[in-house]
């Protein structure tokens, strides 16, 4: 029997209903739900820092909610999510409230930590890694500016024992997307840890789910006729022998294709004979795709090398704010009273005392999102003006964004779009790409059941 | 001249200020045609104004893919970009209007008319 793993979230604001929407129309096995793109643990950082109890997917809360009826009928049915971001033991509580709130006292959770390193790199630093950039060379300690957050990327043993103990539900922070796949595979087939081949299969269908609707038709060229409204997400049906059959649930829109899985296999990858996981060294230039039926097509052949000895850190660093305008530019002239506008803005910030570290003027519409490609049609009517800047004090990005409703009625005629009000300022947080010795770190998981997790609320962070 | 697009499809997204951009061929055909005329280079100058500072073409044969890795062509990337596209999202779109010279046997690499309909 192939073992059924669903994907309903690719990214931190992704459909909020296609979890449970996902567990209803299919019987899955297991529910993978990925939260954390590259920037996203530094945005949770930022709310942990305001609040010790926060820095989570709460998102995940309220899709856990949703799936309490799923979680009663469907006794089989496990959770597994990155959802757990900065502060796994926090999520695990409050999913903890959410199930015992729903009579599910008794359901077990299981927390996977280790991948944070913020308050350890000074220790880790002292034991000899530089945590040198894997892009410039320059080593850690030659950063200046404040670090918000530091997670190594861990790989699908802890969520295996997690599931070992018993969880039906595991959240963990940081971990390689295609391990959420990765760790049931690895706990129902018991395959061994260096069985490179069946490792690679499994991270090649975690990779092929991960982005949830990206697999059965999202960003697919085709898409005009695939009722994207109604999109089904994805199912991996993983086989012992680490192939897999890539599906959507029936009654479903979109599409699962050879097209749609060929362009998600090489989405976000870089060599593609060396997709690097801390499970796997993948190698999908030997992946065979083959549409088996409708909307279903076999994933095999992978091949795995030894997984790589060092785990990937995701470091991230203050790097001052942004801010971003637009406005609506209107008339023959468009593209050049845009231009002016933009010159007008920052000229006039100039005045006040703003120059900026980096200012950027665009007129979207006149073929300037991707530089250098297209220029302006004659006929052109309207464009929008965006205007983008950043710079270390957010005093200077503030008043920046005080500077575009003035144009109403001292810029020139033919604007709109102000009524949204005042852009807002958010802060900047660079990536330090970097990487960290193995046998420097530990995982660990931890499982109890929900009411344990809430008789421990408050004892423990 | 042809359009890339009438040949192939494409997916594009970002790893850290790199962008990548996979390339699949409709036709066994289409991708023998790709290997000899997309080259680094061809995307390379296509996409020069983005301040791209090298390409690097990746094969998948058994898939008719390739990949295509654009170093540093996101001005930042998806934090500290001031474009509209922190991401890269938009390449893969902008990639199938890339002009190549017209094949003999175009019509062998386009897409097949029973997967218009399945």
């Amino acid at each position: 029997m192939a073992l059924r793993i669903g994907n309903g979230a690719g990214f931190l604001g992704d459909n909020i209903d296609a979890p449970r929407r996902l567990v209803e129309s299919a019987e899955l096995d297991y529910l993978t739900l990925e939260y954390l793109a590259e920037l996203t643990l530094s945005i949770l950082a930022r709310l942990r820092e305001k609040d010790p109890s926060q820095g989570y997917a709460q998102d995940f809360i309220d899709v856990l909610g949703s799936l309490t009826p799923a979680l009663k009928l469907q006794t089989d049915l496990r959770v597994i999510t990155n959802g757990g971001g900065m502060n796994p033991a926090s999520c695990a509580q409050a999913a903890a409230r959410v199930l015992a709130a729903a009579g599910l006292s008794d359901l077990p959770i299981g927390v996977v930590t280790g991948d944070d390193l913020l308050a350890d790199l000074t220790r880790l630093q002292a034991a000899g890694c530089e945590f040198k950039n894997l892009d410039t060379g320059a080593p850690l300690s030659s950063l200046k500016s404040p670090i918000v957050s530091a997670n190594a990327y861990l790989g699908a043993q802890p969520i295996a024992s997690s599931l070992a103990a018993g969880a039906r539900i595991v959240i963990t922070g940081r971990v390689a997307d295609a391990s959420l796949t990765v760790g049931p595979a690895m706990h129902e087939f018991g395959w061994q840890w260096d069985d490179w081949r069946r490792l690679a299969g499994a991270s090649v269908a975690g990779h092929l789910i991960e982005c949830g609707a990206q697999a059965t038709g999202g960003l697919y060229r085709h898409w005009q006729t695939l009722q994207l409204a109604e999109v089904g997400y994805p199912i991996a049906e993983m086989n012992d022998d680490g192939t897999c059959v890539i599906t959507k649930p029936e009654g479903t829109g979109g599409e699962v294709s050879r097209a749609t899985v060929i362009e998600q296999m090489v989405y976000e990858i870089g060599d593609p004979a060396h997709y690097l996981t801390p499970d796997v060294d993948v190698d999908f230039t030997t992946v065979e795709v083959d549409q088996v039926g409708p909307d279903r097509v076999q994933v095999r052949s992978a091949t795995g090398r030894p997984a790589p000895p060092s785990y990937k850190v995701s470091l991230a660093y203050k790097a001052g704010f942004t801010a971003s305008g637009q406005l609506l530019v209107y008339g023959q002239d468009c593209v050049e009273k845009a231009r002016a506008c933009g010159a007008m803005i920052l000229a006039r910030l100039e005045r006040a005392g703003c120059k900026y570290d980096q200012s950027f003027v665009e007129c979207l519409g006149a073929g300037e999102s991707v530089p250098g490609l297209h220029t302006a049609p004659r006929d052109l009517r309207e464009v929008m003006l965006r205007v983008t800047v950043s710079d270390a004090r957010r005093e200077a990005v503030e008043r920046f964004t005080k500077e575009f409703a003035p144009l109403i009625t001292s810029g020139p005629p033919g604007l709109a779009g102000y009524a949204a009000g005042r852009p807002s300022v958010r802060p900047v947080f660079a990536y330090w790409p970097t990487l960290v010795p193995r046998e420097l770190l530990t995982p660990r998981f931890e499982v109890r059941t929900a009411s344990q997790w809430l008789a421990a609320e408050g004892k423990s962070t | 001249m042809t359009k890339l697009g009438d040949i192939a499809h494409a997916r594009s997204g970002d790893k850290g200020n790199h962008a990548n951009i996979g390339v699949v061929a409709y036709t066994p055909a289409g991708f023998e045609f790709l290997l000899r005329e997309l080259t680094s280079q061809r995307v390379a100058s296509y996409f020069a104004g983005l301040g791209v500072s090298k390409v690097e073409r990746f094969e998948l044969p058994r898939v008719q893919a390739m990949n295509f890795l654009l170093h540093n062509a996101l001005a930042g990337g998806a934090s500290q970009s001031l474009r509209i596209d922190t991401q890269g999202k938009l390449l893969g779109t902008a990639i199938l209007e890339l002009d190549l010279p017209t094949p003999t046997n175009l019509t062998a690499m386009q897409r097949p008319a029973e997967s218009i309909t399945s």
